[in-house]
């Protein structure tokens, strides 16, 4: 699915990221809150969705390759951190769901962790 | 994609990273990551190099007064080294376990200081030594070699 269905689908305001980055498809999706967790099990050209909003967030999406980063509960980052996405073209999503909703109602629409 | 840099002068990079700097750590990863694709390395290699230095870095942010990253790049390797003041390890092999942290309520709100940067670290590198005295400092040398190496069954 594209990221703007995700946003659609999520409810979801975008922070960063045009109508041409919102073209892009994500088949794959990881969740977390810790970062060393992030730099262990996320695969290149994932959708992260996270409740963390520092800049530690862009600069492991930018080392991890991930294709869009998701706020989650209605978590909004900095001014600064929303430019170093641009800058790193990685798009930010915000929503008001949670964690387990998004995750959920992703699933259902057939992303997964991993390519199958 | 090359496996070696035999053409390409070595070239060293340098960070120096201040107490609790945790922003210039996740910086140095991000540009010797982007470095590093310029001269064509294989996208594995280099997210393991990069992963090894944001984890290396944080730590000296965490846990020391002051540090420098150093990331020498070779014909058919790249060594990670950093260099730190501060409190010291005084258990390593402690310190190497998943799970076990000394950080603060403040840096695991930041989404760090879960235990897993030195077993991380471990994962990433074909050779890794760390020497730390208490008080005084720690010194960490990884070094991930760009093509495949044999790698120990404990890993």
């Amino acid at each position: 699915m594209t990221l703007k269905e995700v946003q659609e689908l999520l409810g979801a305001q975008v922070l960063c990221g045009n109508d041409e980055c919102l073209k892009r498809g994500v088949s794959i999706c990881f969740a977390c809150d810790l970062i060393s967790e992030m730099l262990l099990y996320l695969k290149p050209h994932s959708l992260l969705i996270t409740s963390l909003t520092n800049a530690h967030v862009i600069h492991a999406a930018q080392v991890m390759d991930v294709k869009a980063v998701l706020f989650v509960g209605g978590r909004k980052p900095d001014q600064s951190v929303i430019t170093s996405g641009e800058l790193n073209k990685i798009p930010l999503l915000a929503t008001q769901l949670l964690t387990f909703d998004c995750c959920g109602r992703l699933y259902e629409k057939g992303i997964k962790t991993d390519e199958q | 994609m090359v496996d070696s840099l035999a053409y390409t002068p070595q070239i060293t990079l340098e960070f120096k990273i201040g107490e609790k700097d945790f922003f210039v750590a996740g910086e140095c990863a991000s540009r010797v990551k982007k470095t590093l694709q310029q001269l064509g390395l294989k996208q594995n290699v280099i997210k393991r190099i990069a992963i090894i230095i944001y984890e290396a870095a944080m730590n000296v942010a965490i846990h020391a007064t002051s540090g420098m990253v150093t990331v020498h790049i070779e014909p058919d390797a790249i060594t990670i080294r950093t260099e730190d003041v501060g409190a010291g390890i005084e258990d390593i092999d402690l310190a190497m376990k998943e799970g076990y942290s000394t950080a603060t309520y403040e840096i695991r709100e930041m989404g760090f200081g879960a235990g897993m940067g030195l077993s991380n670290i471990k994962q990433c590198s074909d050779d890794l030594k760390i020497e730390s005295k208490v008080g005084v400092g720690t010194t960490l040398n990884a070094k991930v070699y760009f093509q495949e190496q044999p790698r120990p069954a404990d890993r």
